[in-house]
């Protein structure tokens, strides 16, 4: 890099005021969040008594631990069922030359383009038949479909500039496809299943339009739909909702920064992919 | 790189000769084609099946629950171009899905330039401003809803700065509200656009930089004649998801306005929501969920098949 000059400090001063500005909405969030109810002064002012209640009072008049574990639920397994597909599914799709195999791959990069509104209302008649609405499962199975498409095409890119020696040699070896699989091939997509598994829990969590029609109705939320829940039923009550809303991103933001450069990496590797 | 559980692998001595007669550097083995069988099932089961049966029901007028429901041909969307609220909602999607691709990439590029340099606080920053991007995007609009509001952060603090003549009813003014879920949207994700950007700006070689600006190339030169071109795969990715991402909007435009004020910031998508569960107009709904998808694979496919074409010329 280039040396520091006056000119690079402005820079910095100016990239510091952008990352405040982006980050002033926080700032209000958690200012009024530990703000009880009767200060009525502006919502930019650093509140004068802060107050943890807000917080305990959401937790427990928003069910918010149950949507929590829910959420949980929902997208460890649905993340664990896609990549595990996905990855067992790509090994033939990137090996296997044939017109068929080819053909099969577009079918599935089609699932790229369609909007998934245009099949959420029949499957939910389906859902329905199979009384599954209102259950987490129903969601799970849903985004272990919905997210085939993207995961195969991350890693049938990976798998196609990998080279074919190794699995070749443990087949050779007398390995079982199953076996060389496991032990060959899965071991090498770690850097993709890294990028994988980053995009599809942040897809599958932060999700809203789908629990909504799934779920709605039921006593089993998943984290985005309680919050909605939640500011539709004390409007105006900001200060709790705000608390609300603190409890809904800690744990987001917590393994954001434990986790950043993954993260980050992840989201640039779609890029490479 | 580990081949980590060496026991089990069979061991070479023990594993049989090849048949007599097959080259002893055996012939490219391939895995077995019913490895894809549990993606493809559960890819049938949720998306293609689904959407094949979505593309039938756009052609009725099921309401959802009655199996008595009629093939009524293209009712459905000659019915849309009568119904100004579609009309509305398809032009709104439209213009969201432009500005978003183009304020949020030029954002994300000037932090990307601006991260990718000297600056101390870079490593800090690029954490912080691609932060927004992970919470939930239904979570960020609520948070916004209320700094919009009237009596919000935003007016509040324009107010201290004493530019009271910027306060505004952000979502409540129809002429506004589209443009501020665009600024919502941006907020949220410049930063994501950022580290892609980013991701491309550091496989520019430094040494091509310096050769540049021996030559004589200043600042902008350099940006126009080596940045940019070794730029086209992260634009490529970036316009795509966001104009993607852009035509699809449901969750800020529910949370922050609901579609309103009237029906001033309807999307497609969320005219679908409305349709199909409020008015039981699942037919209808189903046939705007075609619109919206032939729109879709329509603008992909044509932008990435000018950008490839961008691509390969700059290459």
């Amino acid at each position: 890099m280039s040396r520091y000059r006056p000119r690079t400090l402005a820079l910095e001063l100016s990239m510091i005021a952008v990352a405040l500005l982006v980050g002033f909405p926080v700032y209000v969030l958690v200012n009024l969040a530990v703000r009880p109810a009767s200060d009525n002064s502006s919502p930019i002012s650093p509140t004068s008594s802060p107050t943890l209640d807000n917080f305990s009072q959401a937790w427990q008049q928003g069910a918010l631990g149950g949507a929590l574990a829910n959420s949980l639920l929902v997208t460890a397994s649905s993340v664990v069922i896609v990549l595990a597909v996905s990855s067992l599914a790509a090994y033939p799709l990137a090996r296997i030359t044939a017109r068929w195999s080819r053909g099969t791959y577009l079918l599935v990069l089609l699932g790229l383009v369609l909007p998934f509104q245009l099949a959420s209302l029949p499957l939910y008649q389906t859902m329905r038949d199979l009384g599954l609405l209102g259950t987490p499962w129903a969601l799970v199975l849903f985004y272990s479909g919905l997210q085939v498409p993207f995961t195969v095409f991350l890693y049938v890119g990976f798998l196609r500039a990998m080279p074919r020696d190794f699995e070749d040699a443990a087949l050779i070896d007398g390995c079982t496809p199953l076996q060389g699989y496991r032990y060959v091939v899965l071991p090498m997509l770690k850097p993709i299943t890294v990028t994988a598994l980053v995009l599809n829990t942040v897809a599958v969590w932060n999700d809203f339009f789908t629990p909504l029609l799934y779920l709605s109705g039921s006593a089993q939320q998943t984290m985005p739909v309680a919050i909605a829940g939640f500011v539709g039923q004390y409007v105006t009550d900001w200060n709790l909702i705000f608390a609300a809303l603190v409890i809904s991103i800690l744990p987001v933001l917590l393994i954001y920064f434990l986790l950043q450069r993954s993260i980050i990496n992840g989201f640039a590797g779609g890029l490479r992919g | 790189m580990t081949l980590a559980p060496n026991a089990q692998l069979p061991d070479r001595d023990h594993s049989p000769d090849p048949a007599p007669g097959t080259p002893p550097r055996c012939a490219r083995t391939t895995p077995p084609w019913w490895f894809m069988a549990p993606a493809l099932l559960l890819f049938a089961f949720v998306v293609l099946i689904p959407s094949g049966r979505g593309l039938y029901y756009a052609f009725t007028d099921w309401d959802g629950l009655d199996p008595d429901f009629s093939f009524i041909g293209l009712d459905n969307f000659a019915e849309m171009t009568r119904d100004t609220d579609a009309v509305q909602a398809i032009w709104h999607t439209l213009l969201i899905a432009v500005s978003i691709t183009v304020v949020q990439n030029a954002v994300g590029l000037l932090l990307a330039l601006g991260v990718n340099s000297a600056i101390k606080s870079r490593n800090l920053l690029r954490v912080l401003l691609f932060a927004p991007a992970v919470v939930t995007p239904i979570v960020t609009a609520y948070l916004w809803r209320n700094l919009l509001g009237p009596d919000g952060a935003v007016n509040s603090l324009f107010g201290a700065v004493g530019l009271d003549g910027w306060r505004q009813d952000w979502l409540g003014s129809p002429d506004l509200a589209l443009w501020t879920i665009v600024g919502v949207i941006v907020w949220q994700y410049a930063g994501y656009s950022m580290v892609i950007f980013l991701a491309g700006l550091q496989s520019v070689p430094q040494e091509v930089h310096e050769a540049a600006s021996l030559d004589g190339a200043g600042p902008v030169r350099r940006f126009w004649s080596v940045t940019r071109p070794l730029l086209a795969p992260a634009f490529t990715v970036n316009l795509m998801l966001s104009i993607i991402g852009g035509l699809k909007l449901f969750d800020q435009v529910y949370a922050l306005t609901g579609g309103g004020p009237g029906h001033a910031t309807d999307t497609i998508s969320t005219l679908i929501y409305k349709d199909a569960f409020t008015l039981g107009e699942f037919g209808y709904s189903i046939a705007l969920a075609v619109v919206l998808t032939i729109i879709v694979a329509v603008a992909s496919t044509g932008q990435y098949a000018l950008l490839a074409r961008s691509e390969r010329a700059a290459s």
